[in-house]
């Protein structure tokens, strides 16, 4: 199937000299949720705000839809909604009002249902003739959704959804997310929470200095993330693995004074229980042991390391 | 042409201008009813007439023009200049617009706004003293030209404006003073012959001549040269406002 979002060869050079993005390509597929995730400065911002026509890009090309955002732009975005990372709100509007303004701005007629539904679905129905100003900053990020969702898009761009909000409203918009993603809508969320990537994400983007690192499927990562290191410190040190223990998957490390076992924390069994019978069976000692996880956060602390 | 946005934009404007209708609409009556106590009644006791139009009368058309003029360009100015202050622009940016859609909107509000304040400053004006509007056509045609150019005009400083002292400098230092020099209160002719040939470089002279006579019938310059004028700058400030949507100036990066 044609990926909703194609970016090929993007780059950008802001007037300071800054170059934010180097040869960005990424394929985003239709009705999928993808986490970009990266440090704060990698890039995040720039690459949504250029797909978005926020930003003017200094090389590559990008298609959203099958529309070129630079030649067929209205077509492109007339497909994208976009929740910035600043609450940047009209503060004398009402919510009512601001929302309406919206779905006009990208070109459609007015639909009072609509506008109520999506009102309703945020939890914002009972505050649609407040001010803004008036609101919660919590209050106001569903706003910025809201006013995302009047024109109906069928991407949504959400830049750091959840940065500096609380639990219950994370939740909720968790909720509302997988909501639209059922409904069919492509959802690209930037973000530097790994937790939030880990809960809804179909794939994960890693982006560092301004290049894509690192593109897969979350479940791939999962399985990364699954993987348990064992490590048993040996009262006399080894040569070799003896041949007993030649069933378990077992390495020796430290010059033979670490016996390390991997296994997968979701395997039934583990088989931790059968390599201690036969290590006792063996005879072999030891002295202390410790197990260690590679998280997807080890994994892309890794990635996003200066000397990586 | 997307229409909905267009309204949507306008509509937004508008509804800035009534919520701050005091502000918006009392304020210019007031200081226009305080012009012409201190200069209709001061001034006017001594001047009894000027080219054969009592001197209350004279200095209406001057009025409204000043009215405009500043109007025009507070309203697109601040129109434009805090969406970008406070970040909203993106939603402008990032929506299937073209540049003449913004400016539609943009530019049509301010001028809306500063059209309805000359109307109601003139019907002020009329409880004052006896008016005359020899040809409306062009009177309603100037005003039309003048807002919107000026809005334009407004609509470009709240693009190039990196602040609100910015905002304020070119109104305050250059607009309010050739309005006052642009012979709201006087004849040109009136002037010594020196301030007169001086007065030819200031565009300003050339609107007031131009809606004066559409009141009275007579002018410092002549009527076509008024039109010509406005339109130069009404072409000068589109062309002005191509370049900075086809560049990005001061708006993308």
């Amino acid at each position: 199937m044609q990926p909703i979002v194609s970016i090929a060869n993007l780059s950008k050079v802001y007037a300071s000299g800054l170059a934010a993005l180097s040869d960005v390509n990424l394929e985003i597929r239709r009705g999928e949720i993808f986490a970009l995730l990266g440090p704060n400065g990698a890039g995040k911002t720039t690459l949504i705000s250029i797909v978005c026509g926020i930003v003017t890009p200094s090389g590559g090309r990008i298609l959203v839809d099958g529309h070129d955002i630079a030649r067929d732009y209205r077509a492109a975005r007339k497909a994208i909604g976009l929740v910035p990372q600043e609450l940047t709100t009209d503060a004398f509007e009402t919510v009512w009002a601001t929302t309406s303004f919206s779905r006009g701005l990208f070109g459609l007629k007015p639909d009072p249902a609509h506008i109520e539904r999506v009102l309703r679905d945020l939890s914002l129905w009972d505050k649609r003739d407040s001010r803004i100003m008036t609101l919660s900053g919590g209050m106001k990020r569903r706003v910025l959704i809201a006013k995302a969702l009047a024109h109906e898009p069928r991407i949504l761009f959400l830049d750091e959804p959840t940065a500096g909000v609380d639990v219950a409203l994370r939740q909720d918009m968790w909720r509302l997310v997988r909501g639209l993603r059922d409904q069919g809508v492509t959802i690209i969320l930037t973000t530097h929470y790994i937790d939030e990537a880990e809960e809804m994400a179909d794939r994960v983007g890693v982006i560092r200095k301004g290049r894509i690192i690192l593109v897969e499927e979350k479940a791939e990562l999962m399985r990364k993330l699954g993987r348990k290191q064992l490590t048993l410190q040996l009262q006399s040190p080894l040569v070799q693995v003896p041949p007993a223990l030649s069933g378990h998957r077992l390495e020796l490390a430290a010059g033979g004074g670490e016996l390390v076992y991997t296994y997968d924390t979701r395997g039934e069994p583990t088989g931790i229980t059968a390599l201690l019978t036969d290590l006792a069976a063996a005879g072999i000692a030891f002295s202390d042991l410790r197990t260690s996880q590679s998280s997807l956060e080890e994994i892309f602390v890794d990635l996003v390391r200066e000397d990586a | 042409m997307n229409w909905p946005a267009v309204r949507a934009i306008y509509g937004f404007e508008m509804a800035r201008f009534w919520r701050t209708a005091l502000q918006s609409i009392v304020a210019p009556v007031l200081s226009t009813s305080l012009y012409f106590v201190v200069f209709g009644a001061a001034i006017g006791g001594r001047v009894t007439d000027i080219g054969g139009v009592p001197y209350g009368a004279f200095i209406v058309p001057g009025l409204i023009m000043l009215a405009l003029l500043t109007q025009s360009i507070a309203n697109a100015s601040f129109g434009i200049y805090f969406p970008r202050f406070a970040g909203t622009i993106y939603e402008i940016l990032s929506a299937p617009v073209s540049p003449l859609e913004v400016v539609l909107g943009y530019v049509g509000a301010a001028a809306s706004k500063s059209i309805l304040i000359g109307l109601i400053i003139l019907a002020t004006a009329a409880l004052f003293v006896p008016l005359r509007i020899e040809h409306p056509v062009w009177m309603i045609a100037f005003l039309l030209l003048t807002a919107v150019t000026f809005s334009l005009f407004g609509f470009l400083i709240g693009l190039w404006a990196d602040g609100f002292e910015r905002l304020q400098l070119v109104p305050l230092l250059i607009v309010t003073p050739l309005t006052f020099l642009g012979g709201s209160f006087y004849a040109i002719d009136m002037l010594p012959p020196f301030w007169r040939t001086l007065s030819l470089v200031n565009p300003v002279v050339y609107l007031i001549s131009g809606f004066r006579w559409s009141f009275f019938g007579t002018a410092d310059v002549g009527v076509g040269i008024s039109l010509a004028m406005v339109l130069l700058f009404l072409a000068l400030c589109l062309g002005a406002v191509t370049w900075i949507f086809r560049t990005g100036y001061r708006l993308k990066s």
